[in-house]
């Protein structure tokens, strides 16, 4: 129970704090569960957090329709479940979602691409929220702009849904091959590249004045989200920029997600950098999800020992069937939906 | 010297950057390095435990035959042992029902009861300005779905406690905090700790 707390000497949902909860699930394996009883299989497996949700991508997929925030009923379930963190996705730009969530006590919030996006201009002011969030990205330009606005963690997108972990591949390749990109430039350069990272935060703006019949040039002055200037946001990401060309990573922590389905295939984003895995489908849909889940814990816990990662491989019974991420038709994509 | 951190879940890093920082700080031949094989842990001087899930890291250490040498060395040959947050619950003799339900194994190294998540949940997470045993000013201590040390007894005694809850514990070489020294900037915590190496 929360003690009756002295809020005059206390701060509460700081960048530390946020950021902070997200340090403490590195090296760890989040979940997704859709009740009570698979949130305690996936406890027992060893997961360090819990996803809570009404389907999981491969149903959302199937099922097709809008697909929203789940139904409070079925997180608070899960969140009396289990004593690792909760986390529950919002639709991309549903703020009011988002706010309910909070509401809820939610430890983390995914601000999901595999939910149908609310907001076609922008993403949620995540830094307004005392609740962290973490965000999907498929390349540095989506990571860099998530961090600016708050965001507590990165997830690569692959492709959510499928079991094939070719495009989660591509995106922690992407993010990582443009990091050391930014190693060799020079200040005004790391300038230019924020400036064009910025952009995509015009379009609303562009829009409205072209439909106006004006110059649809948008200033630097322009005000262009959440109160900030263009300019200001151009220079809030040639920030982030510098500290990432400085770390040489992303200022927050780094999971992979989107088609992970098998122990070698959570060691192999792990040996690509990542901090840590979110496994959706591959779990629930596999034959056997209890041994299934233990062994892609195993795997993270033990990425560098290939003899781990072979030994808690065998005799897990059948991965989820999957899909092959090429051959999807665009529209059935769910990596492109945010910026 | 070479401090140890318990690499296999958590906030691993930041811990071995708070260990490598406190060392040049105050002027400490040695280095920190993360510890994920037995190999590693014969090696070290002292240990860190970081934050994350307790039950998580529990489970790693038996799988990956680390518990039982940490428990003998901390006995056997006093080994420094500074456990933050879940690292704080490991170290404690009871960590109440929420250890139970998860069956979480515990090193049951310091004489002291801890209750996991006592100030609720993420939401609930904090940040405050505390006073410290030993220490001239206070610290700034950043809790994070923390636990809470209910009681101590025998050789472990309370070194800061915030309202009624004890937050920080050393019991000889054995240092439990219930929050995070190693994200606050703040390194008198960790110097504290290396002077028992």
């Amino acid at each position: 129970m929360p003690l009756d707390l002295d809020l005059s000497k206390l701060r509460f949902g700081t960048e530390l704090l946020k950021r902070g909860f997200a340090k403490m699930q590195k090296g760890g394996v989040v979940m997704d569960v859709t009740n009570a009883e698979q949130a305690l299989i996936a406890e027992e497996a060893g997961a360090v957090a819990v996803m809570a949700l009404e389907r999981v991508p491969a149903d959302i997929r199937a099922a097709g329709g809008v697909a929203r925030m789940a139904d409070p009923v079925k997180i608070q379930e899960i969140m009396d479940a289990v004593t690792v963190p909760v986390m529950a996705k919002c639709r991309i730009g549903h703020e009011a979602e988002a706010r309910a969530l909070e509401s809820l006590g939610v430890d983390m919030i995914d601000e999901s691409e595999v939910l149908t996006p609310a907001d076609p201009f922008f993403h949620v002011n995540k830094r307004g929220f005392e609740v962290p969030f973490v965000c999907g990205a498929r390349n540095l330009g989506e990571a860099v702009r998530r961090t600016w606005e708050g965001a507590a963690m990165i997830r690569t997108k692959g492709e959510a849904g499928t079991g094939d972990v070719v495009e989660a591949v591509r995106h922690i390749r992407l993010v990582t091959a443009a990091i050391a990109e930014l190693k060799g430039l020079e200040n005004d350069r790391l300038l230019a590249v924020g400036t064009k990272f910025a952009a995509s935060y015009t379009k609303l703006l562009e829009e409205v004045r072209t439909a106006q019949g004006s110059d649809p040039t948008v200033r630097e002055a322009d005000v262009v989200f959440a109160g900030a200037t263009l300019d200001d946001i151009t220079e809030g990401i040639y920030q982030v920029l510098l500290e990432i060309k400085k770390l040489q990573r992303l200022p927050i922590v780094n999971f992979a997600a989107g088609g992970v389905a098998t122990p070698a295939d959570a060691a192999l984003m792990m040996l690509m950098g990542c901090d840590g895995v979110f496994v959706g489908s591959g779990i629930f849909k596999a034959e056997n999800p209890e041994t299934r889940g233990r062994a892609i814990v195993d795997a993270v816990a033990h990425f560098d020992d290939p003899s781990t990662v072979a030994e808690v491989s065998k005799g897990i019974g059948l991965a989820m069937k999957g899909l092959d991420a090429k051959a999807l038709p665009i529209e059935a994509r769910l990596q492109d939906r945010g910026w | 010297m070479r401090i140890g951190v318990i690499g296999v879940q958590g906030d691993v890093s930041e811990h071995v950057d708070a260990v490598a920082r406190a060392l040049k700080e105050t002027g400490k031949a040695g280095e920190a390095i993360a510890v994920r094989r037995r190999t590693d842990l014969d090696r070290v001087d002292a240990l860190t435990i970081p934050g994350g899930e307790s039950t998580t890291i529990s489970k790693l250490l038996v799988q990956l035959d680390l518990f039982d040498e940490i428990v003998r060395r901390a006995s056997d040959e006093a080994m420094p042992i500074m456990g933050t947050c879940a690292g704080c619950i490991l170290l404690a003799k009871d960590a109440g029902v929420q250890a139970d339900k998860t069956r979480t194994k515990l090193l049951g190294l310091m004489d002291m009861a801890v209750d996991r998540n006592a100030f609720g949940r993420q939401r609930e997470s904090f940040e405050a300005d505390l006073q410290v045993e030993g220490l001239e000013t206070p610290f700034h201590c950043v809790f994070i779905r923390a636990p809470a040390i209910l009681r101590t007894w025998g050789e472990c005694a309370p070194k800061s406690r915030y309202q009624d809850r004890i937050v920080l514990a050393r019991q000889k070489n054995l240092i439990g905090s219930a929050f995070h020294p190693e994200l606050g900037g703040d390194l008198r915590i960790h110097r504290w700790f290396l002077d028992l190496v």
